[in-house]
């Protein structure tokens, strides 16, 4: 029963997800009238509450300091992983209130609930997991879940996003299973423990190590959509339904950077092949951060800028990894960073898309073009897009400031000052087109003058993103304490 | 001669090597996915290769990696050929070329 308690808040969402599904099963009998109450009541309702109680799960584990390791050890119950725990919870949460009234009249609610439910559990487990095993699972648990959410609407559109989705992603699942591979072979053992044994002393395999690295490096860099494997990115982020395009660029985003951070630090940080990957993740930081806000400079569909946005931001993420191998002190550092980056970026990106897909509901357009003047069809929506993108950009008072800071403050103390200039520059470049749209929401004639107004719920999420973004922005102490917590868990 | 660990871990990364040419240079999506399916395969080679060969390892997980990753290729396989159905459904062709509305 131990071992059940520690993933209590992933058992949650997956038992919930069942019961979706086999509630749907037999809701037909229902008769016509009852039969609607539970797809526009039912469904969402239930899904919200395996949100909510997967979160609540989560937080008594942070404050009864439940910790420990499950199952043979190849989950474990650290800081590192509650901190995911509670933010992927959370991420759950702003998924389903965005996907309510975007799939009011779709006959198959139940199945994507569950689906999105599915693969929650899937990226908590992923934030956990300590064994190649559990992390090859966990990892296809999640991709496979979401290869059909981007396909979900099975129109021209999304089914083309699903399919490029699901074979870019099984490529990279497969250079990822030969990393793994070569990493046990290197090793003779599946668990980071060993991994991280065999690391430690094997000068005369660092060949061998390294290629392993750049194997799944590829794998991960995938999910964490990073350049050279972000070509699926701007495709699949337009073609998919955009709640889940919301929960890729954050959930799977973040879940990417939890998992490299733990095979990388925890299984290959010691030894002599640590500044090789650290280079590594320093030169692909900057290739991010340079294409992404380069080409997101001349697009006109949000949806697709926001894709482009994201790549350039996992620029900036990859820079605490990169900080990390500089040393004892610059674990904490720059993985404190990381994981509050991961948390302004959550809150940040979640507000952006809650904006965007209130707007796009009411307007029936993602061209930029259509944004012009939004502030007189709705001051409060276009208030809430201008703090995200302020956030995205990184200006003060908002989360987005304080996490740039943290990390570029990470990247010096590292010794990496290039890097942290590069990515002072590129904040400055991204500048352009975050704050483009803003001038165009607030100057210009709008093209109609019909108000644009939220759904209470997407109202709801609007609002609790925005005020986190605040949050984290004035009082960001807590969060960075928690941070530095699961930064340690490591060390 | 003997076969040693070498040959078996030679022929896995050629077998990778065709399975990835094969994903990226085919056109037509189950052409992709038999790519796919070779690349997953010949990763499985070399797992089992170093669970039988190599004296320190722990034999029995090289083997049940190998298991997980035949069922997870398998669940793959099977939602990819859910997609492309739902694809050639609407537009007769499943070739990757004529996929086309989504570009900068």
């Amino acid at each position: 029963m131990e071992n059940v308690n520690l993933i209590g808040p992933q058992l949650l969402l997956m038992a919930v997800g069942g019961l979706l599904l086999i509630c749907d099963a037999f809701a037909g009998l229902l008769g016509a009238r009852r039969w609607m109450a539970w797809y526009v009541v039912g469904t969402p309702g239930l899904a919200l509450l395996g949100g909510l109680g997967s979160l609540l799960w989560a937080v008594a584990h942070a404050a009864t300091d439940t910790r420990g390791s499950a199952f043979f050890d190849t989950y474990v119950l650290d800081d590192f992983s509650l901190f995911f725990a509670v933010l992927f919870a959370g991420v759950v949460i702003a998924v389903v209130l965005f996907s309510v009234d975007y799939l009011r009249g779709n006959r198959h609610q139940a199945e994507y609930y569950a689906l999105v439910l599915a693969s929650a559990a899937g990226l908590m487990f992923l934030a956990g997991a300590r064994d190649l095993i559990a992390i090859f699972v966990a990892l296809e648990l999640t991709s496979i879940c979401q290869f059909i959410l981007a396909g979900f609407l099975k129109d021209d559109r999304s089914s083309e996003a699903g399919i490029k989705y699901l074979l870019l992603g099984a490529v990279a699942a497969a250079l990822t299973l030969y990393g793994m591979a070569l990493l046990f072979g290197l090793s003779g053992s599946t668990s980071l423990e060993g991994i991280a044994r065999a690391a430690a002393e094997a000068d005369d395999q660092r060949l061998g190590f390294v290629l392993a690295s750049v194997l799944l490096a590829a794998g991960l860099g995938f999910k964490m959509a990073i350049v050279p494997f972000q070509m699926w990115v701007p495709d699949v982020y337009q073609g998919a339904p955009t709640p889940v395009t919301g929960y890729l660029s954050v959930g799977s985003k973040a879940a990417g950077f939890a998992v490299a951070a733990r095979v990388f630090v925890e299984g290959l940080g010691q030894g002599a092949i640590a500044p090789d990957w650290a280079t590594m993740f320093a030169v692909l930081s900057v290739l991010s951060m340079t294409l992404g806000n380069v080409v997101a400079l001349v697009q006109n569909d949000i949806k697709r800028l926001l894709g482009y946005s994201s790549i350039a931001q996992a620029g900036y993420f990859l820079i605490g990894l990169a900080a990390v191998a500089a040393g004892e002190p610059q674990v904490e550092l720059g993985l404190g960073g990381l994981l509050f980056f991961a948390a302004s970026y959550a809150f940040t990106n979640l507000g952006a898309f809650a904006c965007v897909i209130a707007i796009s509901q009411r307007i029936r357009s993602d061209s930029i073009a259509d944004y012009t003047g939004m502030a007189r069809r709705s001051p409060l929506l276009a208030l809430a897009l201008t703090l995200c993108l302020v956030s995205l950009t990184g200006i003060p008072p908002t989360a987005g400031f304080v996490a740039k800071l943290y990390i570029f403050n990470a990247a010096v103390q590292a010794d990496l000052v290039w890097l942290a200039i590069a990515g002072v520059i590129n904040s400055v470049i991204s500048a352009y087109y975050y704050l483009r749209i803003v001038l165009n929401m607030y100057v210009g004639e709008p093209v109609s003058p019909e108000p644009v107004r939220p759904t209470p719920l997407l109202a709801v999420a609007t609002a609790a993103a925005v005020a986190g973004l605040l949050v984290l922005g004035v009082f960001p102490f807590p969060v960075i304490d928690a941070a530095e917590a699961a930064a340690r868990a490591f060390s | 001669m003997s076969v040693g660990l070498e040959h078996f871990l030679v022929l896995s990364a050629l077998l990778f090597g065709v399975g990835l040419f094969m994903a990226l240079a085919k056109r037509n999506i189950v052409g992709i996915l038999m790519g796919i399916e070779l690349m997953f395969n010949a990763v499985n080679l070399s797992l089992v290769a170093f669970a039988r060969f190599l004296e320190a390892a722990e034999r029995l997980s090289g083997q049940v990696f190998v298991v997980f990753s035949i069922t997870v290729a398998a669940a793959e396989a099977a939602v990819a050929l859910a997609l492309a159905v739902a694809i050639y459904r609407r537009r007769e062709s499943v070739d990757v070329d004529r996929i086309n509305l989504l570009r900068w």
